[in-house]
């Protein structure tokens, strides 16, 4: 699940074909701003420390004040002040040039914890999620690693179907999170911002030969809008698989915590078909309905 | 005075926020805006700005020369981003992961490797009435953004711009394109909603602004919509809330349909210009504004 924007609802409806998909694994890739844990209550069951990043730090003993590693250094990371260089550990991306060049040998590289990832229990299966710290770097690296550990207990625990929840935009962690998927599902808004980023994600799915199809989440809040993303997406090719309409139900659910599609219910652990639910909980059973259509179609065609 | 506008969050209303706050301001003093969400940039789809001037961004990205290549390895050992693959008889380069240290093309014994521009992104500089505009977009398929964002931040750099306003449009998140779009700001407005993701979402954005240094403020979007957890969380931080923009569906339509709040709602015309004269204030009661910045008077 992507959306080029931020706040479409990416979370709401991945937590949402939590309740409704059988034998799958949960993943959420938006390590840098993690929300899907808000709505699934995980129990945490392992937690790993995340080391991927690595900083120059200066013996200053055996420096001699030079000042040839702030001169190579191209990201503005090493300053000489009073003779000696000090390193800002925000700027330094690890490259380790500096400790290559030092002739003193007075610059090392040591590990730099970046974050956190874990495996937990939800009541609707396992779910891999991490916590990058903030102002660190390599979320592309964490995205791959949970999505690594994600594959792993769905091989071994025989699951079929790993949802992952992806972050916003279109760089590095978007792509580690695409890479190899079956489906692509885009949530995007009838705004001129929602149509804007979707045309942007889509150009990189198909940059990555991703199957996409969309979905349109407020889809009543301008209609021009959606028209338009309707049209831009049948010229492309892109299936519209689903459209929910603008309901404070959404917003009501995520404030209990609660996957929207279940809000309402009563009892949340036995959400059937003849629930009572809002518009938009419709809506997204709906979306599920052909979302699974589209991947057993996918999967048929091995 | 550099003014960031961030979020943790996204679609909590940053450019919503950026945007208006900009043309609340347009006239009483020179603005710049610069949209530093070059994954996916919106500003301009609010301000319409005249775009004079467009730029490619590159990064050096290394060249093996394999005549003078003995196949060594050294480059391969050295780069840290797994960017070049060395065999016995080939080296070979990875471009998308190349962060253009230029650590292979300096380390090389033989001198094999020189290094060439790689076009990631681009940046565009214009105008939008009497805002000086800048915004950038990475390449399809380049992971690269910071890069690309400090190119922005450095689009109207030459203009000089004496003792006005320069106001950050941030991507979301808290990783390394946030900390290169509001590093060095003199304040961050944290734009949140009234949830438990909002909530979550500007619990982290704090721990990065107060890890940069950067005094900030919340701007509390949809006021009204869910609960009042973000504004207890504020209370306990001691963290100011500059302003409520209560949930309005006419708000959402406008915005939906690239409008202007402040030109179709006068009432939040004057609220932007409240939130204005409060960073202001804060700006002036600091300890570390330099002086031009207590030039910036009431409006």
């Amino acid at each position: 699940m992507i959306s080029g924007k931020g706040g479409t609802g990416k979370t709401s409806v991945v937590a949402s074909f939590a309740a409704l998909a059988e034998n799958k694994v949960l993943v959420d890739c938006d390590v840098d701003a993690a929300d899907l844990h808000l709505l699934l209550s995980p129990e945490v069951v392992e937690s790993h420390e995340f080391m991927a990043s690595r900083q120059a730090t200066v013996d200053v003993s055996r420096c001699t004040g030079c000042g040839h590693c702030s001169e190579v250094c191209r990201f503005g990371a090493i300053a000489m002040a009073y003779g000696h260089p000090t390193i800002d550990p925000i700027s330094c991306e690890g490259c380790t040039v500096c400790s290559h060049i030092c002739p003193e040998g007075a610059i090392t590289m040591v590990d730099v914890m970046s974050g956190h990832w874990y495996v937990s229990h939800t009541r609707f299966g396992p779910m891999v999620h991490a916590k990058l710290k903030a102002a660190e770097e390599n979320s592309g690296k964490l995205v791959s690693q949970v999505r690594r550990k994600a594959r792993e207990i769905a091989e071994s625990q025989g699951h079929e179907l790993i949802i992952t929840d992806g972050p916003p935009g279109v760089g590095c962690p978007v792509i580690s999170s695409i890479s190899g998927v079956d489906l692509a599902l885009i949530v995007t808004e009838p705004t001129v911002a929602g149509v804007h980023d979707m045309e942007r994600v889509l150009d990189l799915t198909c940059h990555f030969g991703v199957e996409s199809a969309v979905c349109i989440n407020k889809c009543d809040l301008d209609e021009a809008n959606a028209e338009r993303i309707e049209d831009y997406c049948c010229a492309r090719g892109i299936e519209i698989a689903g459209k929910i309409p603008f309901d404070e139900e959404m917003v009501r659910a995520v404030v209990r915590g609660e996957p929207p599609v279940l809000y309402g219910d009563g009892a949340p652990d036995c959400a059937g078909p003849d629930s009572v639910a809002g518009e938009a909980a419709q809506a997204i059973r709906q979306l599920w309905d052909r979302v699974a259509v589209l991947l057993a179609r996918d999967a048929g065609s091995f | 005075m550099i003014v960031s506008i961030a979020s943790g969050k996204g679609g909590t209303g940053k450019t919503t926020v950026a945007v208006n706050l900009a043309l609340a301001l347009e006239g009483a003093m020179p603005i710049r805006f610069l949209d530093c969400d070059v994954e996916e940039p919106n500003a301009h789809l609010f301000l319409h700005p005249e775009i004079e001037r467009s730029e490619k961004v590159s990064l050096p990205v290394p060249v093996v020369d394999e005549s003078k290549c003995n196949g060594c390895g050294k480059c391969a050992r050295v780069c840290a981003f797994h960017a070049i693959l060395a065999f016995s008889s080939r080296t070979i380069v990875l471009p998308e992961l190349c962060h253009g240290c230029g650590g292979c093309a300096l380390l090389c014994p033989q001198g094999a490797i020189t290094e060439s521009p790689k076009v990631i992104g681009e940046v565009e500089t214009g105008r939008a009435g009497d805002i000086r505009f800048a915004h950038g977009r990475t390449g399809i398929g380049s992971p690269l953004a910071p890069p690309v964002v400090k190119a922005v931040r450095e689009a109207l750099d030459k203009e000089g711009l004496g003792a006005g306003l320069t106001i950050i449009d941030a991507p979301p998140g808290t990783s390394c394109p946030v900390v290169a779009s509001i590093k060095g700001s003199d304040y961050c407005v944290l734009v949140t909603e009234p949830t438990p993701f909002g909530l979550n979402d500007l619990g982290l954005a704090v721990g990065l602004v107060r890890e940069l240094g950067i005094p900030c403020g919340v701007v509390i979007n949809r006021a009204g919509l869910g609960d009042e957890a973000v504004s207890a969380y504020c209370s306990r931080e001691g963290i100011p809330v500059l302003l409520e923009i209560p949930y309005d569906r006419k708000y959402a339509e406008c915005y939906a349909k690239g409008g202007r709040l402040v030109d179709d709602f006068p009432e939040l015309r004057g609220a932007l210009k409240g939130l204005w004269r409060k960073i202001s204030a804060s700006g002036e009661s600091g300890a570390e504004g330099e002086d031009g910045r207590r030039e910036m008077g009431e409006i």
